[in-house]
């Protein structure tokens, strides 16, 4: 390679202002048109984006403590059960906490209109959230029960820890029974009434990094409107999935585990969302910065939605019983067309990943960059990648 | 001819009463419902389409409000909430008239109230809740 660009040196133009910085893109038509060594030296930093659900998030809470003192051991707020089997004025909020006097699916499809991806966006945006506790008492912390409210800037943290972000990849879901199903992916219609997809293609952090070179432990990030970080791969983390000859998985594999100030995030970007039949969930915006070290960090950066592929699985019957496999593989440039084929039907798609959202954080991302606000970190430990071996297993029943 | 689209509440007190009936033969209106809701001794409301003489249509609205029923511009009652939207498409595939659309290829969401038919499909479908009936 001819380019070889180091991370001090991309930082020190960053800080002088003169960075150049492209979104995911933006970089396609530019290595189009000036070829990989060419654009490999004229751009310093490509961003990516995405907005989209991801169930497997939350927040952790510290509250501080009232007088008398509590080890508070079950807290509610706005309703919604939040984890507190650590320490006494400590919770952790999960995204797809429901009310206990939810009826859920009891009516089938429950409309699931609040959750604890709803009280996040509550806190992000200010608002007062109902805190309820429950203790059983102690010698050190007496006291038995507290009703109160809260506000983000009035407790003491208040961090975004989510296990499994930024999905490599994503299946495209059917419905071929002959009856709707509500699901994760949202109303899937009888018949191949729909497909519904969720990524953002070609803006999608770890498509633009399909080997995981420059985002590991430690990257700095864009997370919901304020600055955060890798923490570790993500749960269901699976490298190892079949990928094409540019590199990128055919179906989900990558994952991150992220990390981040709710005090500095926005509600533009953190916001509770609702399945019918299904559940809450947060939709959170991640952008990731790639550095160009070398024509080979833009060549993957250059991937393109016509040059990315998923798998089509019914979720009526193969996907919940692990059955039947692919129905067939598109790309993603046909998935955003609007329809696709199946089964020698034409199918209409909803992304469920917001596109234009994602293209507005990789201008954000870009715009911070730019400025000088936001310097590049090199990962302090990579996250697994193809060498590792690592698979994803079932669980397996015994008795 | 002119032609819109209105919500009209009926008070429990008149639910019961033929309007519609008048609306044809006394003002001679096209009527089209797209939604109707009326029970006995509750309060209905109808989501219709009216067309015909401009004259004829200011008149039959001036019989039905002062029947007591409130008429009200569809376009301020199904709302879009393009702030709380966040362009992830679902609801365009539920939509059966393409009043909520995905425009291509910058991918953003757009609601014609014209073509809107009330059939409220879209309400659920939309992760983020961001369609609204006021009616």
């Amino acid at each position: 390679m001819k380019i070889n660009k180091t991370y001090e040196e991309i930082n020190e133009k960053i800080s002088k202002g003169e960075a150049v910085v492209v979104t995911a893109e933006e970089i396609i038509s530019i290595v189009e048109e000036k070829g990989l060594e060419q654009t490999a030296k004229e751009v310093d930093v490509v961003t990516t984006g995405t907005f989209g659900p991801m169930c497997s998030s939350g927040a952790f809470l510290n509250f501080g403590h009232p007088t008398p003192k509590i080890r508070m051991s079950k807290v509610y707020l706005n309703g919604v059960n939040a984890y507190a089997g650590i320490a006494a004025v400590d919770v952790y909020l999960g995204a797809t906490e429901i009310p206990e006097a939810d009826p859920a699916n009891q009516n089938y499809p429950g409309d699931f209109n609040y959750g604890g991806g709803h009280v996040i966006e509550e806190l992000v945006a200010g608002k007062d959230v109902r805190l309820e506790a429950y203790s059983y008492g102690t010698d050190c912390y007496p006291r038995k029960k507290i009703r109160t409210f809260i506000r983000l800037q009035d407790i003491n943290e208040a961090f975004m820890f989510n296990a499994r972000n930024a999905y490599q990849n994503y299946a495209t879901a059917v419905n071929l029974s002959e009856k709707s199903i509500y699901t994760y992916m949202g109303i899937l219609k009888p018949n191949l009434g729909n497909a519904n997809y969720s990524t953002s293609g070609q803006l999608s952090p770890l498509f633009n990094d399909p080997y995981y070179k420059t985002t590991g432990i430690g990257t700095r990030i864009f997370l919901g409107g304020g600055t955060g970080y890798v923490a570790w791969h993500g749960t269901q983390h699976n490298p190892c999935a079949d990928r094409t000859d540019k590199g990128v998985p055919r179906s989900p594999a990558g994952t991150l585990s992220l990390i981040g100030d709710l005090k500095q995030m926005d509600p533009h970007w953190v916001r509770g969302v609702s399945y019918i039949g299904y559940g809450v969930s947060l939709m959170i915006g991640v952008g990731v910065p790639i550095p160009i070290l070398n024509e080979e960090m833009l060549r993957y950066t250059a991937i393109k939605d016509e040059e990315i592929y998923t798998q089509v699985l019914d979720y009526s019957e193969g996907f919940p019983q692990g059955i039947g496999g692919s129905l067939g593989e598109v790309d993603y440039g046909q998935l955003k067309s609007g329809t696709i084929t199946v089964q020698g039907k034409e199918v209409p798609t909803a992304p469920l990943s917001s596109y234009s959202k994602a293209k507005e954080i990789a201008e954000i991302l870009k715009s911070w960059i730019q400025d000088g606000k936001f310097l590049l970190t090199e990962p302090v430990e990579s996250v697994p990648s193809v060498d590792s071996g690592k698979k994803m297993n079932p669980l397996k029943i015994r008795r | 001819m002119i032609k819109h689209k209105v919500v009209l509440l009926f008070p429990a007190a008149v639910v019961e009463q033929p309007f519609l009936y008048h609306l044809v033969k006394d003002y001679d209106l096209f009527i089209n419902i797209l939604r109707a809701n009326i029970n006995p001794k509750k309060e209905g409301r109808l989501v219709v389409e009216l067309s015909g003489e401009e004259k004829n249509y200011e008149k039959g609205v001036r019989f039905l409000e002062s029947g007591g029923i409130e008429v009200l511009p569809f376009e301020q009652q199904m709302i879009w909430n393009e702030e709380r939207c966040t362009h992830c498409g679902a609801c365009t595939v539920m939509c059966p008239t393409g009043a909520l659309e995905m425009s291509r290829p910058d991918m953003i969401v757009r609601f014609d109230g014209d073509k809107c038919v009330v059939c409220e499909h879209c309400f659920k479908a939309c992760p983020a809740r961001a369609i609204e009936a006021h009616y």
